[in-house]
């Protein structure tokens, strides 16, 4: 009870500071005169939003930048040129970061680009569309911390019976190597039956955590897909049927090329969601085992292991990452809406 | 879960939904193709359902049970109790109680702040952008929605360092040390800035679109910004508004990195909770089903009460970012 009561006090508190400091700023600059007012209230709508951005998150990004280029000691901060790059290139655990992080962004967004298509395509006007695109959206509205725990539940090794991927491999009596004992350790190991994949290679387990990255992710791919593809002129489908396309036809030579813009779109959302990915590897394996992908690796390093310049190297390559896909979907998108244009 | 599934709903475009494609020819070909693609999607949906249940499921199982045999035998030998939530809950005295509870409202205080502060401010950026004039306007919008691109980890220790240090060149302090080390204010001004990019793009985008003759109009009667903001474009934007909200709550709400590292032990929301129980309690698995269970609840109460806003932000923010 009286936690509930500090809790309605504590958010009382944020409300009521919000209405304070805006009627404040306000009346402030209602008493200016006419030609000064304008340009006063233009400062007062915007000082809060831009002051957040300007202290919260662009100068701390210069700072970051900055650090990246320094060594690890938060007292001396010695410049070292690039050499904490140089280390996540050069060394085996840093690279199989870096390829870790690719193998995400690509294996994760390939998957949910195809199985949303897939869904938006075959699930249109079925019996239970419905209840098959809830049940592909339910993940959306679960954390991905929340998705990492509910899929501890299907990868669990013993000695807890819980795991249902051990008792698959159990009950279909696969041989001992591919986990036919059901005592295989799915989230440690990071090969299976007779292979192990090199040090900077990603191993099964990886593949594992793309998985729920993809149950998580694909719900919301299809929500929009789906919407792209009913959206597609009916007059363009007919047409196409008229000259004699079967229904693959049509939807490969003109569903396809006319949600173009949406499709590089939701590629780009999820490519950008892979980069970031921490919340799914932070609740099963925590980065370890080999599943460490740049965004974990950089909680790692700079909390646990108090390295502050690698850390920052690590989040300054993450942005750099992202860069490209950006550029490249800002682009795509121009050239649809010229296309549309014209 | 209704209309929002009919994509129509979600681009909130009537046209579409009348002309769903079932042309009368075609249902020969369609039919052929229909059984392969049914399957695909009621497998798909399939796959997707047995985590959840196998969760759900286990929430409900006795501790002996969970550790002893799978979810599945449930449905051989079905065995019922609420004794996990209720430990960590942390109601009674059930042994290893976890009082999770206090890190749900943990969650409620850190998240309905945090939506409002963001929400209101990046309303007032938004109006700026689209009905004020003044030099430099388009460059600085740009800017801002330029930085929608910045990844979290690249700002967040200097921010986190602000909180705790202040900000000083050399002796001299430009920001002071405001000692609010794993204060809970400090989760509303982090949330507040990460957020801010999405939100001033998605409702300046909607403001902008607003019919500039009731902003003449409004001129005309002598209103001022701030009543043309109040009485105006706010009602007419509850839309956008709302979409914001709801995209801003469940994003926030599930944030885990953001809890784990401003909120220290005392204020973290029920996520980082959640994932650290999972990491320190590693055999205590009866436990995580319920805490997991607990954790999601709100954000499924607030898209099953609230769907159509939250996928209208999700399509907005998707197709237009």
């Amino acid at each position: 009870m009286k936690d509930i009561w500090s809790t309605l006090q504590t958010i009382g508190i944020g409300l009521g500071a919000l209405a304070v400091t805006l009627i404040v700023m306000y009346g402030l600059t209602v008493k200016l005169p006419g030609r000064w007012r304008e340009r006063a209230q233009a400062v007062v709508f915007l000082f809060p939003s831009i002051f957040a951005l300007f202290a919260g998150l662009f100068v701390p990004a210069l700072k970051t930048i900055y650090a990246s280029f320094r060594d690890d000691d938060v007292r001396s901060t010695k410049y070292i040129g690039l050499k904490n790059f140089r280390e996540i290139f050069t060394s085996k655990d840093g690279r199989l970061v870096v390829i870790t992080t690719f193998t995400w962004v690509i294996v994760g967004t390939i998957a949910i680009v195809i199985l949303a298509l897939t869904v938006a395509r075959f699930a249109d006007a079925i019996r239970g569309e419905r209840i098959v695109k809830s049940l592909l959206f339910i993940p959306t509205c679960v954390s991905l911390a929340g998705a990492g725990i509910i899929w501890k539940f299907v990868y669990a090794s013993p000695p807890t019976k819980v795991g249902l991927l051990s008792a698959i491999t159990k009950g279909a009596r696969l041989p001992t190597s591919l986990g036919g004992d059901g005592q295989y350790l799915w989230l440690s190991e990071r090969g299976l039956g007779g292979i192990t994949p090199p040090a900077t290679a990603p191993g099964l387990n990886t593949f594992l955590l793309i998985i729920i990255f993809i149950w998580a992710g694909t719900g919301v791919a299809t929500m929009i897909l789906s919407a792209a593809v009913k959206g597609v002129p009916e007059s363009l489908i007919e047409a196409a049927k008229i000259d004699g396309a079967t229904d693959r036809q049509a939807f490969y030579k003109v569903t396809l090329p006319y949600i173009r813009s949406t499709i590089v779109t939701v590629a780009t959302l999820t490519v950008v969601g892979a980069f970031k990915t921490y919340d799914i590897i932070a609740a099963t394996t925590g980065g370890n085992a080999g599943t460490s992908n740049i965004a974990t690796e950089w909680y790692t390093k700079f909390f646990l292991q108090d390295r502050e310049g690698y850390s920052s190297a690590l989040a300054v390559l993450m942005f750099v990452f992202v860069i490209p896909f950006v550029v490249l979907n800002r682009r795509a998108q121009r050239r649809a809406e010229e296309m549309m244009a014209g | 879960m209704t209309d929002v599934l009919n994509p129509a709903a979600g681009t909130a475009s009537k046209a579409d939904s009348s002309k769903r494609r079932e042309p009368v020819g075609t249902s020969l070909s369609k039919a052929s193709t229909g059984r392969i693609g049914r399957t695909i999607a009621y497998v798909l949906g399939a796959l997707w359902l047995i985590p959840n249940l196998g969760l759900v499921i286990s929430s409900f199982r006795p501790e002996k049970a969970v550790k002893t045999t799978g979810w599945w035998t449930i449905f051989q030998r079905p065995q019922f109790t609420l004794d996990n939530y209720k430990s960590v809950w942390g109601i009674g005295n059930v042994k290893g109680s976890d009082n999770l509870g206090h890190f749900f409202l943990n969650s409620l205080r850190i998240t309905i702040p945090s939506v409002a502060i963001s929400v209101g401010v990046a309303a007032l950026a938004a109006y700026a952008f689209s009905w004020m004039k003044f030099k430099g306007r388009d460059w600085l919008f740009t800017t801002v929605v330029a930085m929608l691109i910045i990844p979290l980890q690249v700002a967040l220790i200097p921010l986190l360092r602000l909180f705790t240090g202040g900000a000083h060149i050399g002796s001299f302090t430009i920001f002071p040390d405001l000692n609010l080390k794993n204060s809970i204010v400090t989760i509303w001004i982090a949330h507040t800035c990460f957020g801010m990019p999405f939100c001033i793009f998605l409702l300046r985008n909607f403001m902008a679109g607003l019919p500039r003759e009731v902003m003449e109009a409004g001129k005309v009667d002598g209103a001022g910004h701030l009543t043309m903001f109040r009485k105006v474009v706010m009602p007419l934007s509850v839309p956008a508004i709302a979409s914001v909200t709801i995209y801003q709550f469940v994003y926030i709400y599930n944030d885990l990195l953001i809890g784990r590292v401003f909120g220290g032990s005392k204020n973290a929301p029920i996520i980082a909770k959640l994932v650290d129980v999972a990491g320190t309690r590693g055999q205590s698995w009866h436990l995580l089903t319920a805490a997991a269970i607990i954790s999601m609840i709100t954000p499924l109460v607030v898209f099953f009460a609230l769907q159509k806003h939250f996928v209208r932000g999700l399509l907005a923010g998707a197709v237009k970012g």
